[in-house]
């Protein structure tokens, strides 16, 4: 039923050297600093003051609304102070951030767990993940709990697990699955449970030989799981094609893969799910692979959330000034302004690249090689599609597309005139988004506007009415009177 | 305030240089071997031709403003003026390949807007617009004289052939094998009778032939072509697609009629068709875009170019059957896009599909 590739797609050096190098954990710094929006949808609304003592695992920010998650201290101490500080995107634009000050006492209330979470409700156990405050940790960031309540409110037969990590240089999930493998088949089976036992089916890479070794072994006594080794192929880890590669069926346009029955979650989201429902611990730490040239102790790192990043480098060590900041992996990762910006939930790499190591060509004029239409794994047109949004067509390069992109990068890459197509995309993808709103707010305006013209519409009738009204009962009165009068007058003469 | 950078932040190798000096590798064995058959003169014509098309590519830029350097180091005009170069009958005087050089980079591509902006294929429209013209000049073949026989032209005198034209035009001259056959057609001969005694598969396969430099070594071209597809850096579709095409039309019409069709191999053989179908009809700036439209591309190529062999006004059509296909690349990539994921696609796409799921 799979296929045997996925369309387009491209093979970029793997540069994955840190795949043999053990998980280490850092000591937490002096301060964290926690953005109140980590995840996708509406950000938390912190839940302790300026100066409250908090506890290690404690929520210091709730979630608000249909989509958010819940935000944990991962140390004790105080919340110092709630400010703007700048955010994990390349304009380094500033959100509210909860700093906190870190006692290096480690003090942590007592938890309830259950004796065998295999035997929880399904709906508990996306409870537990939910109060957990874990989100897509592959770097989509969408809240879980949210994903498992939607996969469990419709007929969801198959789980896949995404090990697939195509990325370049990142390594954090290959680590996870060698070193921690019991752990993360108990998410797995956890996840599984949530969604009341679909068939489970885990993607790896064939780059990755150990894990799949690993994890084969670890899966062979549970008869609903399987591993199904993938080629390595970018974006072979992006959901769309991860499922297409899977089961061969295609997610619509405009749809969830929930729609069709399929669920898909991360490997680093199934091993946060056994902390959280097995072990109690929320969402306070995550796995980032360090890497680049100039990184003098590359490898994989236990971090805890809320870590500036020039902390973790200065940790690792840097050989000299990196040429660029990257979070995430170099094909989709965003380029950092600077390294004071903490590490967030879906921050799966920091890499410090040397100027040798990214790409820095100038841009030539398209020769329509077709290049960009080979490499794209959604079949589309991207140099028709840059070419309409460089001038600004937005309506012509969404009828052709825009909509369905999903950001890979693999046309940027495939290029051989060093276009920046991506940027394109992006700014496209903003600018539908600007319009939307705008037409909303438009929308609003006019309801407003209308509505307002109602009201004064019916003001002015009920005046005229009651203007009618009052002529009406001053003429009866008159009329009243002058009968009475008349009366009065004929009496007199009588 | 620096722009951030986009990502992603790696990229692959190629870039349009090393593509466009790929392209130059892989066709310079059929030229050297061209080259080498028709001696000075057509080292000279070559010469001319290419350093004319970067020369007026310099021009073009300095006059818009662009950085020359730059523009001139993707090599593209250079291969621009070698392709035509491989046009033209390699005796031709100076002017003929100056003037195309002219026709191809100026009207041909740089009015446009430069690299990638051009409807037409340079190369072809300066051919065209020459032949046109100057049909004496561009119709006079010489039988091959490498430079060690005992008639080929020293340097000196090859030089006076290409700055003055040939001085005993006659003695020389020999019409290419398309031409030949197309005259003596018209006397009402029948094709066996006409390629019994000039036709040899293997001259024309290897090259010693008369013609322009890129009608000679079917072979090496043919080579040349296909370690562009073993490089990526042109696909197979439109190359096949034109083979196939012309092979077929072929073999129909010479079952059909064998006295007025020459069999499938004659016609792959001869001509420049390995050189169109490798490295004109798949110039990118003017082909389609999707698979499928490279294929209709390259069938609409060959077509065209058996029907002006075996109807038209012209013994050799592939400078024709390019540009026609290439005023019909904007309709073929409006009709013709891959389909998008998750999306149903166009009907005929539907049916397909379907019928591989059953």
């Amino acid at each position: 039923m799979a296929r045997l590739r996925i369309r387009g797609g491209v093979h970029p050096d793997e540069r994955k050297l840190t795949s043999d190098i053990t998980i280490t954990r850092v000591p937490s710094p002096k301060r964290l600093y926690l953005p109140l929006k980590q995840h996708i949808g509406a950000p938390s609304v912190p839940d302790k003051v300026i100066g409250e003592i908090i506890h290690k695992g404690q929520v210091i920010a709730r979630s608000q609304g249909n989509v958010s998650a819940h935000i944990h201290a991962p140390c004790s101490g105080y919340v110092e102070d709630i400010i703007d500080w700048a955010a994990a995107h390349p304009s380094g634009l500033p959100t509210r951030t909860m700093v906190l000050v870190n006692d290096g006492k480690e003090l942590r209330d007592d938890v309830s767990v259950p004796v065998n979470p295999l035997f929880l409700r399904p709906e508990i156990i996306a409870e537990r993940v939910g109060q957990a405050g874990i989100v897509g940790l592959g770097g989509a960031t969408f809240p879980a709990a949210v994903k498992l309540t939607l996969g469990q409110s419709r007929n969801t037969p198959i789980l896949i697990i995404n090990g697939c990590e195509c990325e370049p240089y990142l390594t954090c999930d290959d680590r996870l699955m060698q070193e921690r493998t019991e752990d993360v088949v108990d998410g797995v089976r956890l996840l599984a449970q949530a969604l009341y036992g679909p068939e489970t089916i885990i993607a790896i890479e064939k780059n990755k030989p150990e894990a799949i070794r690993r994890m084969e072994e670890a899966c062979k006594g549970f008869g609903n799981i399987r591993i199904m080794p993938v080629p390595t192929r970018y974006p072979m880890g992006s959901e769309k094609q991860l499922i297409e590669y899977v089961t061969g069926r295609q997610v619509p346009a405009g749809k969830l893969s929930a729609d069709i029955g399929i669920m898909l979650h991360n490997v680093a989201t199934a091993y946060a799910v056994n902390r959280a429902v097995r072990h109690g611990k929320p969402l306070t730490t995550r796995i980032v692979t360090v890497a680049g040239k100039v990184v003098k102790r590359p490898g994989n790192y236990e971090v805890p959330i809320g870590m500036l990043i020039s902390e973790l480098l200065d940790y690792c060590g840097l050989e000299e000034k990196p040429e660029r900041i990257l979070m995430g992996g170099p094909m989709m990762g965003q380029a950092l302004p600077h390294a004071d910006i903490p590490v967030t939930k879906g921050c799966n790499g920091i890499l410090a690249l040397s100027a040798d190591e990214v790409k820095n060509s100038t841009e030539h004029p398209c020769i329509r090689c077709a290049s960009c239409v080979d490499a794209c794994p959604m079949g589309l047109s991207p140099l028709t599609m840059s070419s309409l949004l460089k001038k600004d067509k937005l309506d012509q390069a969404v009828a052709i597309g825009l909509k369905d992109c999903i950001l890979c990068g693999s046309c940027s890459f495939a290029c051989p005139s060093a276009i920046p197509l991506v940027h394109y995309f992006n700014y496209g993808k903003g600018e539908i988004l600007n319009r939307a709103q705008q037409q909303q707010k438009d929308d609003e305006i006019k309801r407003l506007i209308l509505d307002r013209q109602k009201r004064m519409a019916r003001l002015e009738k009920e005046k005229e009415e009651m203007m009618a009204k009052r002529m009406e009962a001053i003429a009866k009165r008159k009329a009243a009177e002058k009968a009475a009068a008349e009366e009065n007058k004929e009496k007199e003469v009588a | 305030m620096q722009r951030p950078p986009a990502s992603p932040h790696i990229a692959g190798a190629s870039s349009v240089r090393t593509v466009m000096l790929l392209v130059g590798l892989a066709l310079l064995p059929g030229t050297m071997f061209g080259i080498y058959q028709f001696g000075w003169p057509a080292l000279f014509l070559f010469l001319i031709t290419t350093g004319a098309a970067v020369f007026f590519e310099a021009i073009c830029l300095i006059i818009a403003g662009k950085p020359v350097r730059f523009y001139c180091l993707d090599f593209s005009a250079l291969l621009t003026g070698w392709l035509l170069a491989m046009t033209l009958p390699p005796w031709s005087p100076w002017w003929i390949g100056v003037l195309g050089s002219f026709c191809a980079i100026v009207i041909g591509k740089q009015v446009f807007g430069g690299l990638g902006q051009n409807l037409f294929n340079p190369a072809m429209l300066a051919r065209t617009i020459l032949l046109v013209s100057f049909p004496l000049e561009m119709t006079t073949w010489i039988a091959p004289r490498p430079f060690d026989t005992y008639n080929a032209p020293d340097m000196a005198a090859g030089w006076s052939i290409t700055a003055n034209g040939i001085p005993n035009l006659d003695a020389v001259s020999s019409a290419s094998m398309l031409g030949h056959v197309r005259t003596e057609l018209t006397r009402g001969e029948s094709v066996p009778d006409i390629l019994f005694s000039v036709y040899d598969p293997m001259a024309s396969a290897v090259g010693a032939i008369s013609g322009s430099l890129g009608e000679t070594s079917a072979i090496l071209f043919l080579i040349g072509g296909l370690f562009l597809i073993a490089k990526k850096i042109i696909s197979w579709h439109i190359p096949v697609a034109i083979l196939a095409t012309v092979a077929l039309l072929a073999t129909i019409f010479s079952l059909l009629d064998p006295n007025h069709h020459a069999g499938p191999l004659f016609h792959l053989l001869n001509g420049g068709l390995m050189l169109g179908a490798f490295f004109i009809a798949t110039d990118p700036v003017t082909s389609p875009v999707s698979n499928l439209g490279k294929i209709i591309f390259g069938a609409g190529c060959g077509a065209l170019l058996f029907i002006i062999r075996s109807w038209g006004g012209y013994p050799e059509g592939m400078a024709f059957a390019v540009l026609l296909m290439n005023a019909a690349t904007p309709l073929i990539d409006h009709y013709i896009k891959p389909r998008i994921y998750g999306h149903p696609g166009s009907r005929i796409g539907r049916f397909f599909r379907k019928l591989k799921q059953e």
